[in-house]
Formats: C-alpha cells, structure tokens, sequence
C-alpha cells in the first residue's frame, strides 16, 4: 500500500510543478514526473507478491506470474508520453526563439 | 463482423504514411488524394448510419474470440449512436479538406498538413469506433498529439503560445484518464467497455466508484472543454488554420470529449443521481458563462470558439437532464426526449460551427484580419459567404427554419417537461444573448460601411472554398428534416435506445 501512496505523492509533486513553475522547461519536467508516476501506478498494478514473469511453465501449474497486460500498457504509454515530450519540447523551442525567453510571465499575448 | 468497420481507421492512417512518401515526388498529390480518401470514408460512413438501426455491430481485431464468455480482444462496436457521430466526422472532415485546397496555400508545408490531419481523422474515428477503454486512450493521444501540431501549424507567437497552453492542459487530462483506466483495471481486471459494465453490476466500492467517475469527468471535460476547464480552447481554437479550427470545435471536442462522456456514463457506469446533477449543473455553467464571455469579443474565430463552449454547454445540460431522469427511474419518455435534444444539438452543431469557422476563414483568406472591426461591407465583394454565413448564423442563434431552432425547442420542452424551469429560462436568454452576438458578427463584418479603401480588391473566394461552405449550408437547412418522425426514428431513435437501455449494449456485445 506505502507504494500506492508515494506514487500518488509523485503525481502530486508533478501537478505542484505544474502548477508554480514559471520556466517553460520546469513546466515541461513537471509533466513528465506526473507521466512516470501514472507508469509506476500501472507497473504496480500488475505486480503479484512472489510472482514471477508471465512466460507459462506447463511443468509447473501452482506458479504465480504477475500480470503481462499492465505491462503491456505501459509499453504503450510511454511511447505515447515520448511523442507528448517530443512534441512539447519542439513548441517550447519554437517558443524560446520568437521570445529569447523561458518564462512564461513574458509569454502572454493571447488574452481575454 | 462487418470487415468495412476497420477502415475508418486503417485507411485516414495508411493515407497519412501515403502523402508523406508520394507526396515528396508529386506536389498536387497530398490535396486530391486527402479528399478522395475522406470522401470515401464519408461515403461509407452514410452507408453504416442506414444500416446500423437498433443493431450492434462487433469487430474483434485479430479475430480473437471471446475465451469462456470473457472477451480477450480488441472490439471495435458500431452502433446507432456511435454511426452518428462517425457519419458527422467524416462528413465535416471531408469538407474541410476540401476546402484546404485553396485555403493551403497561405502555408507552406502541404504534406505536413494533410498527413496530420489524416492522423486526426483516424484517431477521432478510433476513438469513436473503440469499444475498449485503453485503445480510446490511445486513439485519444493519437489525435490529439496531431492536433497539438495542428494548432501550432502557422508557428507564430500566438499559435505557439495558444499550442503550449494546449498541450499541458492536454497533457493533465491524459493523466487523469489514464489514472482513471488504471482504478478501472485494478477493480475489474478488464478494458472491455460492456465487461466493465457487467463487473461493475456484481458488486463495487461506493467511494473508489465515485473517485473513478471523477477522475474520468475531469479527464474528458477538459478535452471537451466544459466550463472550469475551458481556458485552452478559444486560444487554440482561433489560432489553428480555419480548416482546423472547422475540424477541431466542430467535431473534434464532441469526439474525443462529449462522446467519450456519454458513452462511459450511460453504457459503462451505472447512472448515479449525483453525478448526472453535476453534469448537468457543468453543461448550465458552459452554457452561460460561453456566452457572455463571447459577446465581447472583436476577433471572429475567438467569438466563435467561445460560441463553442457555450453550446456545447446546451448538448452536456440536455444529456445531464435526461441523466437525472434516468437515474431516478422516472418519465422515460421525458428522459429520451431530453437526450435526443442533446444528440441533435451535437449533430447540427457540427455542421454550423463548421461552416462558421469556414467563413472566418475565407474572410481571413481575403482580408488578412480577424478582426471585426477592420471589416465592414464584405457583402457586396462576397455574396457567397454573407449569405452561407447568414444561414449559419441563424442556425446558431436559434431562429426557424434551421436546424438550430428545432434541437434548442426540443431541448427546451425536455427541461420544462423534466420541471427544470430554471434552466428553460436559461437556455431561451443565452439563445438570445447569442443572436446579439451573431447580429453583431454579421452587421460588422458583411453589413457595415467598409471603411477600408482596399476593398475594391477584395473578391470571392476560390471555388473549393465556395463549394465547402455551400454545402454546409444547405446540410443546415436539411438537418432540420430531423425532427419529421419518419426521419427520426429512422437515425436518432437507435442512439437513443443505446443510451437509455442500461443492459443492451453490454449484453449484445458479450453475447457475439
């Protein structure tokens, strides 16, 4: 259970960043930690105490595995989370050379 | 397993990878072929919304069939509501990439542009098609993450900026799903929408339920963009190029937001009275707040997206009524009502946001400006959008005989039969403050003295432009045949059926 609860605690360090941050890049980290901290959330999802990888041993029936399919999951939202960063670090790239600046307070024509 | 429900995916993402090889070696490639291909996919969707009815269609990916009952594979389900949707993606989607012909050529880029935007029509048409809650969220990030480049395509200052706030809202809602689907796994061991549904029915937790059914809402409200989270949409919204701007707030928001959150409170979760309060009091708030936060607005596609937020607010209240209808088991008929008011709204949405946006964008074509006060007496050098934009307009605000008027009168006899008189009265002033809102937009824009010496030049726009808004206007007026109980009965009615029906659509699924 501590392990459910410090990853709820990462989600939260990411979302404080998010929220506080003023550097476009700190912005961009904070999201990602709450990223990997919905990850861990998965990974842990599918562990089993004392399981072992999910590849079936006929000769063994009693074995425990852990769950594949939160694995598989995850393989898939990091590749997603990777092209989300990628994209992210490309518009605050872009942002960096039209501004000369990372903070977002010189950042705000778009009002009202 | 209808083997043609694949191809509203496979085909917009193999003619993504298409334009980008071919594309490199025939420069008019990438237009033509993007049009042909979304015609193709409207085509066929038209063909799936006659036939579908009340019947549900299950694709299995892989052909993986269900092991004891328990399905294993991917599903991919049509159904009344789900042909809806998919027939006004495709539809407006062609529209716009039509349309991009003449409009492309204020970018460079063509290839970037039409294989995005393919990528964009898969994805809403994964997301729509998906009867998997994981592969919604996969979908989910595959059109969304093109859009983010989208919106960011004119990579200017303000497109930029407006990408950045979009994409780290966007961002946070993702993780809120993803968290949500995670809760999900971790108590029912499956993603299949209709196994949910029946795990769910055994037996579940009260509290972690209702943290699910938030996480979910605040997921998916932000992508739909219902009222507290609605700061990223008029700035991404207005800055996208016009085709986009069509795309995104006419079918992109109802996609991936408003669908997604009808289909898993109606299908997957079991209506609970206060959640379906609190969708309703969200849509009342977009509702009005929309509106009053559009009517001073001078840039055009930003009055317009906040538009968007406040009817979009019309379809989430009149859902939400027939929601709380439904989870006090009582007036059924009332119920329906309500919920075809809402899906109505949704469609005729689509087709005057669309064209809306179409027309700000051949001003912004001809003029170069968005705003309305550098504008005045386009009526005269551009007959073809007045008059389109006129229809358009009139549709908005709720006059007779467009189709706006008769999804607001549907919705407003559903809130005063349901006895939330409060809110007819709400919905009748916010269709009026937004006729005044768009008898603005039209007496600046078109009717007013221009008071720009350039204007001798200005002329009609090219003829794909023209086409697109054309057609649109006349599917504005056509759509109020809708309300013609022949009609009705015949498209709506099966999505109703699906929604109100808490066991058909997961029984009929299991049980192929």
């Amino acid at each position: 259970m501590i392990a459910y609860i410090l990853c709820f605690i990462l989600f939260l360090v990411g979302l404080y960043g998010v929220i506080t941050r003023r550097n476009l890049v700190k912005i961009a980290v904070s999201l990602s930690i709450m990223e990997i901290s919905t990850f861990l959330f998965f990974a842990l999802l599918g562990y089993i105490d004392g399981g072992v990888a999910p590849i079936v041993d006929p000769a063994d029936p009693a074995k425990v595995y852990v769950d594949p399919l939160p694995q598989a999951l995850v393989l898939t939202a990091i590749v997603i989370g990777l092209a989300t960063t990628a994209m992210l670090m490309a518009v605050i790239i872009r942002l960096y050379r039209k501004y000369g600046t990372f903070d977002i307070r010189e950042i705000k024509n778009l009002r009202g | 397993m209808n083997p043609l429900i694949p191809l509203f995916v496979v085909t917009p993402l193999a003619g993504a990878f298409l334009i980008m090889i071919i594309g490199r070696y025939f420069e008019e490639f990438n237009k033509y072929f993007t049009s042909v291909l979304m015609l193709f996919l409207a085509c066929i969707s038209f063909y799936f919304l006659f036939l579908t009815g009340d019947r549900i269609f299950v694709y299995k990916v892989g052909g993986w069939e269900p092991v004891n009952r328990i399905p294993i594979g991917i599903y991919m389900v049509m159904d009344g509501f789900t042909a809806i949707v998919v027939c006004i993606i495709n539809l407006i989607g062609f529209l716009s990439a039509f349309y991009s012909i003449s409009y492309i050529k204020r970018y460079t880029a063509g290839n970037y542009f039409y294989a995005l935007f393919c990528i964009m029509i898969g994805g809403m048409n994964g997301v729509v098609l998906s009867g998997d809650l994981f592969n919604i969220f996969v979908f989910l990030e595959i059109s969304v993450i093109s859009s983010y480049a989208l919106v960011a395509f004119g990579v200017e200052s303000n497109e930029l900026e407006a990408s950045f706030k979009y994409q780290i809202l966007g961002g946070l809602a993702s993780f809120l799903i993803l968290f949500g689907i995670g809760f999900i796994y971790w108590k029912t061991k499956t993603l299949n929408i209709a196994d949910i549904k029946v795990a769910f029915s055994r037996g579940h937790d009260k509290a972690l339920y209702l943290f699910i059914q938030i996480l979910l809402l605040s997921g998916f409200g932000l992508k739909a963009a219902i009222m507290p989270f609605h700061a990223w949409l008029p700035d991404a919204h207005s800055s996208a190029p016009s085709p986009i701007s069509a795309m995104l707030s006419g079918i992109f928001i109802k996609a991936v937001g408003i669908y997604v959150i009808i289909r898993l409170f109606f299908n997957m979760f079991s209506v609970s009275e206060q959640i379906a309060f609190l969708i309703t009091t969200l849509g009342t708030l977009s509702m009005v707040a929309g509106v009053f936060l559009a009517i001073g607005q001078w840039d055009i596609k930003r009055l317009l997206a906040y538009h968007s937020i406040s009817q979009m607010g019309y379809v989430v209240m009149s859902v939400g009524i027939g929601m709380i209808l439904i989870s006090k088991s009582i007036k059924p008929e009332i119920a329906s009502l309500a919920i075809a008011g809402g899906l109505f709204h949704l469609v005729n949405h689509a087709a005057f946001k669309g064209l809306l946006f179409l027309n700000a964008g051949a001003i912004e074509y001809t003029l170069g400006t968005r705003d309305l006060k550098e504008m005045g007496g386009l009526s005269k050098f551009m007959p073809v959008t007045s008059a389109t934009s006129f229809i358009a307009s009139m549709s908005i605000s709720g006059i007779p005989p467009f189709n706006g008027f008769f999804s607001k009168l549907i919705i407003i006899i559903a809130s005063v039969m349901a006895g939330y008189y409060l809110l007819a009265v709400l919905a009748v002033i916010v269709s009026v403050i937004t006729l005044a809102s768009f008898l603005k937009f039209q007496r600046y824009a078109f009717f007013n003295k221009s008071h720009d010496n350039n204007n001798k030049n200005v002329r009609e726009v090219p003829f794909p432009m023209l086409f697109s808004m054309i057609v649109l206007s006349i599917i504005c007026v056509l759509l109020s045949l809708l309300v013609i109980p022949g009609i009705r009965e015949a498209i709506l009615t099966p999505a109703i059926h699906v929604l109100t029906d808490p066991v058909k659509y997961s029984t009929s699924i299991l049980a192929q």
